[in-house]
Formats: structure tokens, sequence, C-alpha cells
């Protein structure tokens, strides 16, 4: 079907997808919706929360560098840098990464402390699909830094049964 | 199951160095079926952790959202010789191990 019924799904859809955005401004992504969705085994909290206990998120700090193009989601390299000058009284004490379309959403999560001397992890991840990811650092002082990512991914991660 | 450890041939007291490790595991996710059709049970190493002379300083929490035959590089301050001791357990409860001697020059 052609015509006016196109038209106006088309047009619903920009409307949609244009109130999202605006409604999501680069700076706001520690509280979006994006990151407070899915409860764990219907407790309720969110994973953000679960990883934080309700601290706010910051944006910035975290470096997380990833192909902007992956071919393969079975194996992606990843490397997460923190600015952090890592002595005693200040330092990173966990990285956790969080996919936004993996089934299982938290990746890993590493622990590092004064005796790292740097803050800098690498791996290599699966994604099931091209998303962004998400690196959440948890400092000495107890705030939590965010850093991002999106990922094209060609061949995604076999999660499904299909 | 084995792994294998990179560290700097040539290490000096107080440099902070990349530890770089590759552990031979297949990482089930749990999601994927065998030729027959059976779903191949989740196997992913849960924990790993690096201790220097029983200080632990790394640890790394894993999920099936690492790649098979995960690959970690982490940093760290080299205080003086000793050894790394690495060691992880996965889903079916195998544990492996694998000692890294660290050579301090200077």
């Amino acid at each position: 079907m052609t015509g006016p019924i196109d038209f106006t799904r088309r047009a619903a859809l920009a409307g949609a997808g244009g109130a999202l955005l605006a409604g999501l401004p680069f700076g706001s992504w520690a509280q979006s919706p994006l990151l407070k969705p899915s409860p764990i085994g219907g407790t309720g909290t969110s994973l953000t929360d679960f990883l934080t206990g309700g601290t706010p998120v910051r944006l910035g700090r975290v470096r997380l560098d990833l192909p902007v193009l992956a071919e393969n989601g079975n194996s992606v390299p990843m490397t997460v840098t923190v600015d952090s000058p890592m002595t005693s009284g200040d330092h990173v004490k966990a990285i956790h990464l969080v996919s936004e379309r993996n089934p299982v959403r938290l990746m890993a999560s590493f622990h590092l402390g004064p005796w790292s001397g740097k803050a800098e992890v690498a791996s290599r991840v699966r994604l099931a699909g091209s998303q962004r990811v998400f690196a959440l650092a948890q400092m000495s002082d107890g705030s939590f830094w965010l850093g991002l990512a999106d990922v094209i991914v060609t061949l995604s991660a076999c999660i499904d049964e299909s | 199951m084995t792994a294998r450890v990179q560290v700097p041939a040539r290490i000096a007291r107080g440099d902070v160095i990349q530890v770089r490790l590759l552990v031979q595991h297949p990482m089930e996710t749990g999601y994927q079926r065998d030729d027959v059709g059976n779903v191949i049970p989740r196997n992913t190493i849960r924990t790993l952790s690096c201790r220097f002379d029983g200080q632990e300083v790394f640890r790394a929490d894993l999920s099936s959202g690492v790649a098979a035959n995960p690959y970690l590089q982490f940093p760290l301050r080299v205080s003086g010789p000793g050894t790394l001791a690495f060691s992880w357990v996965d889903d079916a409860g195998v544990e492996g191990t694998h000692n890294q001697p660290l050579e301090v020059t200077g």
C-alpha cells in the first residue's frame, strides 16, 4: 500500500525518532533510559543502580576504544582507559563493561588498585549486533564515571537459535 | 586449560608494565546448539585473578560477553622481582592456574 498511509507512518516514525533524539542530548546519556531499562531478575533494580548503588553517574574521564566497524561480533578488540593518577588516595577500583544489546548485559568487570600504576585494560568482547557499549568506572572516592562507544557489527555473535 | 602470559623481557624496579594473558577456553555462551540440535551448556570463565607475591593485583569477572580464548591486558607497577600467580574457575568448576616469574633488572 502506498500513498497517505505510508506517508503518515513515515512521518510518525520520523517524529518519534526526532522526539527521542531531542530528549537525549549527549551529556545526559548517564541519565538516559538506555542505562536504566532492564531490571535484574524482576527485582526492579536497573543494572546501573545495581552497579552504582544509586550514586549519580557522570560522563567523562573514561575512554572506551572500540572499532567503529567490527566485521565479526565474536571477537571485537576493546580498550578502556581511565584518567586517574592511580595513587592510594585516588584510584580506579573497578571498570564495568555494559552492553546495550547482548543477552548478558554486564560483559565483564575488571578490578584494579593503586598497585596497577595506570588504569588501562584491554580485552576482546562478543557483541550481539550494532550497539552502544558503556564503560563504567568506579573510583576510590565513590564516584562513578562513564565512557561510551558506538560499534557497527556486520556479523553478530551467535546468540539465538536461528 | 592452558594459558600464555607475556611480560616485558626487561623490567626496572618501579616500572608500570602491561601484563598480557591469553587463556585457552571456549567461553560457551549457552545460546548455541551442536550439530544434532542439543543446547551446548554455558561454560565461561567466571572469575580470573592475578596475585603478585600473595597480594591480589588484578581480578576480572567475565561472562559470555567475552570472546572465546579470553585475552586480557592489565597494568602492574612492579615493586621488585616475584611471581605472578594466575588462577581462574569456570562454570563447570574446572580451575586453572599459571605462574609467571618476573625478572627485575636494576
